[in-house]
């Protein structure tokens, strides 16, 4: 499989990247190289086998249903670009 | 005795027992190797005032006649991908740029609860994305190795965790901690003539790392030698109730149990790392291991791993599409960077920022993982990648009934010079094929300092060991070491 500049657009619209004519230029080879590399992995007979969940056998924990954090609004805040009355403040949503 | 600044964290312990000097005069010595390290660009910010702190802490509580913590006085370098409470972390990435955590990492409180101190955090490539630390967004480190040919060219000192090896290289920090998710301690370590430890994933809590491919990232650590890299990750690892994937074992004493007799033990030497285009020198160091694993009493065994070769690209899947949906959280909403075009709508907001905020191969891996996660190519590209590597764990789980360890080389070059592979992501993917299956199947790894090639620049010998079976791979480690007696180390240009 293999991508063009409009898919190339396409994937960079789905991850949110504004990337330029330029860039997308330059990405469009360089993603199809890869892609094309590790098309390989369809040669290998992999019916039969389960997809990897877990590489060391692991149990998910379950704790007790109580709270064990929080209470630290400033602290949440404090890296934020902008943050108003307690709020992360984002542009204007919904006209 | 030796001069300060060559010292370990074994010898740090023992001259501060022995009062031959005091943890503060060891922190005032790495604080001055590092301000006069800035042409390495190893660290992206001095923290020299924690270095001191933990110092005095700790010639206190020595003169009160208190037991000293595992770490106490060694004054460390932290990758900066480890959250750090009140310094700035940024994982070498402008879309970081200005961001203080306000919490410690596991890993970092860790070691400090064990008495460590930091004198700084360590460039990196940009979100651990790279073999060469050049994705930086704050500059390549340069390695304090240079060929012997009389020039100058600044070499690579490997990646993702180039500032580390660079620092313990240069006699700058006298250890360092590192993460590896495809082989980022160990390569960075073999490029740089120093020893690096990934332990079993699951080991070390991720909590407080900045994530890149959560089923693969684990913490390690970067030091002079086989002892100094078990004391420390003593004091790294552990249980953690923040981390779902920490492994709720006790921390064995490893370097109790360090122990270079192989007597018994079976190493198998996996025919698929023969690859095409080794440079020779890298098959005879590989020969001598061989040799010096002999000597040490072990049995050599021919294995097959014979997936082998499918590990690469099953992890350029798997990676990159857990990075996509990691890094979906940098969106200039919460922290970091923030670009906001005149008139721009929240979604228009995410995407400059983003664009502005990322580097290159970050951008592509994100566009990779999100392409290969989008629908219609899902089972094609991700869930064929996760059965390769169940594959992949099954190879290595048929070689432990005929063997204890593998023994390879750790990479299939020497260090190249910095600009040489950078215009060719898949060429650059390439150095981490020997440590790449080893990542995918979660298992305990490290590379040993073994040898200079003909340009003057450090070759290293990876030993994989079981699951949980770090002690093996620490004592294989420690029986090269003896034998390779490894003592190069770079001429002091910078």
């Amino acid at each position: 499989m293999s991508v063009d500049k409009e898919t190339v657009q396409k994937i960079a619209n789905l991850s949110r990247i504004a990337i330029t004519d330029e860039e997308c230029e330059h990405f469009v080879p360089e993603l199809n190289q890869i892609l094309g590399w590790v098309e390989q992995l369809s040669e290998v007979d992999c019916s039969n086998v389960e997809p990897m969940t877990a590489v060391i056998p692991n149990k998910l924990r379950l704790r007790a249903d109580e709270v064990t954090d929080g209470d630290k609004r400033d602290k949440v805040l404090a890296n934020a670009p902008v943050a108003e009355h307690g709020f992360f403040a984002v542009p204007k949503v919904i006209e | 005795m030796a001069n300060i600044q060559d010292l370990g964290i074994a010898g740090i312990r023992g001259g501060i027992d022995s009062g031959a000097f005091t943890a503060v005069e060891v922190a005032e010595t790495f604080i001055d190797r590092v301000s006069a390290a800035k042409p390495l660009n190893a660290f992206l910010v001095e923290t020299p005032d924690h270095a001191l702190t933990a110092a005095k802490a700790a010639d206190e509580a020595k003169a009160k006649g208190e037991t000293l913590g595992k770490m106490a006085g060694v004054p460390i370098g932290m990758k900066d991908l480890f959250c750090t409470e009140g310094v700035p972390t940024t994982a070498a990435s402008g879309i970081l740029e200005g961001f203080v955590p306000q919490y410690e990492s596991t890993v970092s409180a860790n070691l400090f609860k064990n008495g460590a101190g930091m004198l700084g955090k360590l460039n990196l490539d940009q979100f651990a994305m790279g073999s060469s630390n050049e994705t930086s967004a704050f500059g390549n480190v340069i390695s304090p190795w240079r060929r012997n040919d009389g020039g100058n060219t600044d070499i690579t000192p490997g990646g993702s965790s180039g500032g580390s090896a660079a620092a313990v290289a240069g006699r700058i920090a006298p250890a360092a901690t590192g993460t590896d998710t495809g082989g980022s301690i160990r390569q960075p370590a073999a490029f740089a003539g120093i020893t690096g430890f990934k332990p079993t994933y699951g080991r070390c809590s991720r909590w407080g790392t900045i994530a890149f491919a959560s089923s693969l990232d684990q913490a390690g650590s970067m030091a002079h030698d086989t002892r100094d890299c078990a004391i420390m990750l003593e004091a790294m690892a552990g249980f953690d109730v923040k981390d779902s994937t920490s492994l709720d074992l006790p921390v064995p004493d490893w370097e109790a149990a360090l122990n270079s007799d192989l007597k018994g033990k079976r190493i198998g030497i996996p025919k698929e790392y023969r690859v095409d285009n080794m440079p020779s020198e890298i098959d005879a160091l590989w020969q001598q291991g061989i040799a010096w694993m002999k000597d040490a009493g072990a049995t050599i065994v021919d294995v097959s791993l014979p997936h082998t070769k499918y590990a690469l690209p099953a992890y350029y899947i798997i990676a990159p599409a857990e990075a996509s949906s990691n890094l979906a959280r940098y969106d200039g909403v919460r922290y970091g960077k923030r670009d906001l075009p005149d008139g721009a709508g929240l979604q228009d907001m995410y995407a400059a920022t983003r664009e502005a905020g990322f580097g290159d191969e970050v951008k592509r891996r994100i566009m990779i993982g999100t392409y290969v996660l989008s629908a219609g190519y899902y089972d094609a590209y991700y869930t064929q990648a996760q059965k390769v590597r169940t594959l992949i764990s099954q190879d290595f789980d048929k070689a432990w009934e005929q063997c204890d360890l593998l023994l390879t080389p750790t990479a299939p070059s020497a260090a190249f010079g910095l600009g040489e592979k950078s215009d060719d992501p898949l060429a650059m993917y390439l150095n981490d094929v020997f440590t790449v299956p080893s990542s995918l199947a979660g298992l305990p790894a490290m590379s040993v300092p073994a040898g200079l090639d003909g340009q003057g620049l450090p070759l290293g010998l990876q030993v994989i060991g079981k699951a949980l079976d770090e002690q093996n791979v620490f004592n294989a480690g420690l029986a090269l070491e003896e034998r390779a007696g490894f003592v190069a180390k770079p001429e002091q240009w910078w």
